[in-house]
């Protein structure tokens, strides 16, 4: 598990002591949207909220375990990582059938944002990854290598392959549209 | 935090949008589920109260600590973190039963209290203390002498000074009726002018 020494960020501005625990909710205010954003990179959206569940779950049973001074964010991710493969795998060994409206139905959001979720879930798993977990989770490759496994440079040129991919197909639609 | 170039910050930015009711709604789940699983071990609220917002907390046990505006909730709840367990959510629902009776009380519709105490913040003399507490009627009071007799140690004044100053229960365990002997307020946690305003409205009631 990647501990760094790093002091969370506090989205409200304000620092709690450094050395001290904080509560699990201030926890969950910090990190829940970006661990959403992860879960939903990573997995089908109907799969993703049940990860942030089981994540959270997870680090507020181990949350006192947890060394004073632990990258917050880098744990969560690597929690949510486990679980998100962990549902994968459920779903390859049985396949349920799951009320999924058909490509391109949604009535909710604007179109262009629908895509772009799309287009993350094509790209190639490590790709999809490594595009989560340092753009949308702000973990450095060397963290992301941790995670995903392989080394520092090997998550990186995964992430940038992920953005390259995006941006062609994000070009590729716009075209079409326009 | 990293850096992300602005044309690889185009491509991205609509990942970064999640929706507030979706993320409120997992909240609330994550609250029943950690109760489910017994990994509640703190829930808390905050109460608007004529003498200003009061932070609740409960164990499973019950109630175990109330505390006022000038002490700062976030600070409370990091003391409560260190000392009992960083396992704390909020959950207004566990604490529905002691909001209500809160509000009834500061309404006047209320003269004592009837919900689970759980004093492990408090010890030894302190606590013995907080337990006579409640013996002194809605609208009484006390000094700081007498309370000391009532615990069998006439010479210990001082004693239950702190025990008052430091009670984690103020309002539902009524330190507030505990006064100097020349008729003045005396300390309080939550400020001598909120000691005032609950005496006033003992006294009006």
């Amino acid at each position: 598990m990647p501990i760094g020494c790093s002091v969370s960020r506090s989205d409200s501005g304000r620092r709690l002591p450094d050395v001290t625990k904080a509560p699990f909710d201030h926890i969950v205010t910090r990190h829940g949207a970006t661990v959403l954003r992860v879960c939903r990179a990573i997995l089908d959206p109907h799969e993703a909220q049940d990860a942030w569940s089981e994540t959270f779950l997870a680090a507020l049973r181990g949350y006192p375990e947890l060394p004073d001074g632990a990258n917050i964010e880098a744990w969560l991710v690597t929690i949510a990582h486990r679980k998100a493969i962990d549902i994968t795998r459920k779903r390859t060994r049985s396949p349920i059938p799951v009320d999924d409206p058909p490509e391109g139905a949604s009535t909710v959001g604007i179109p262009g944002q629908q895509q772009i979720w799309a287009d993350v879930a094509d790209l190639p798993t490590r790709q999809r990854q490594a595009v989560a977990y340092h753009y949308l989770a702000g973990l450095p490759h060397r963290d992301v290598a941790e995670i995903i496994g392989g080394t520092t440079d090997a998550a990186r040129r995964a992430a940038a392959d992920g953005i390259k991919n995006l941006r062609i197909r994000a070009r590729e639609e716009n075209g079409v549209r326009s | 935090m990293i850096d992300i170039d602005p044309t690889t910050a185009d491509v991205l930015a609509p990942l970064y949008d999640t929706d507030p009711a979706t993320l409120s709604r997992l909240r609330d789940s994550l609250v029943g589920a950690a109760a489910d699983a017994g990994l509640l071990d703190i829930a808390y609220r905050t109460l608007d109260t004529p003498i200003g917002s009061l932070l609740l907390a409960s164990t499973e046990q019950g109630l175990v600590r109330v505390a006022f505006d000038r002490e700062d909730h976030d600070l409370v709840l990091v003391a409560l973190a260190q000392s009992i367990s960083p396992r704390i959510l909020l959950s207004p629902a566990r604490l529905d039963g002691v909001a209500r009776q809160l509000s009834e009380y500061f309404a006047g519709q209320r003269k004592s209290f009837d919900v689970p105490l759980d004093f492990r913040l408090s010890s030894g003399f302190r606590r013995s203390v907080l337990a006579h507490l409640p013996e002194i009627a809605y609208g009484q009071t006390e000094s700081y002498a007498q309370v000391a007799a009532a615990t069998g140690n006439p010479r210990a004044v001082r004693a239950v000074g702190s025990a008052c100053a430091t009670n984690p229960l103020p309002v539902v365990v009524p330190c507030h009726r505990v006064v100097r002997s020349d008729g003045s307020y005396g300390q309080y946690r939550g400020g001598e002018e909120a000691k005032r305003s609950l005496l006033t409205l003992e006294s009006a009631a």
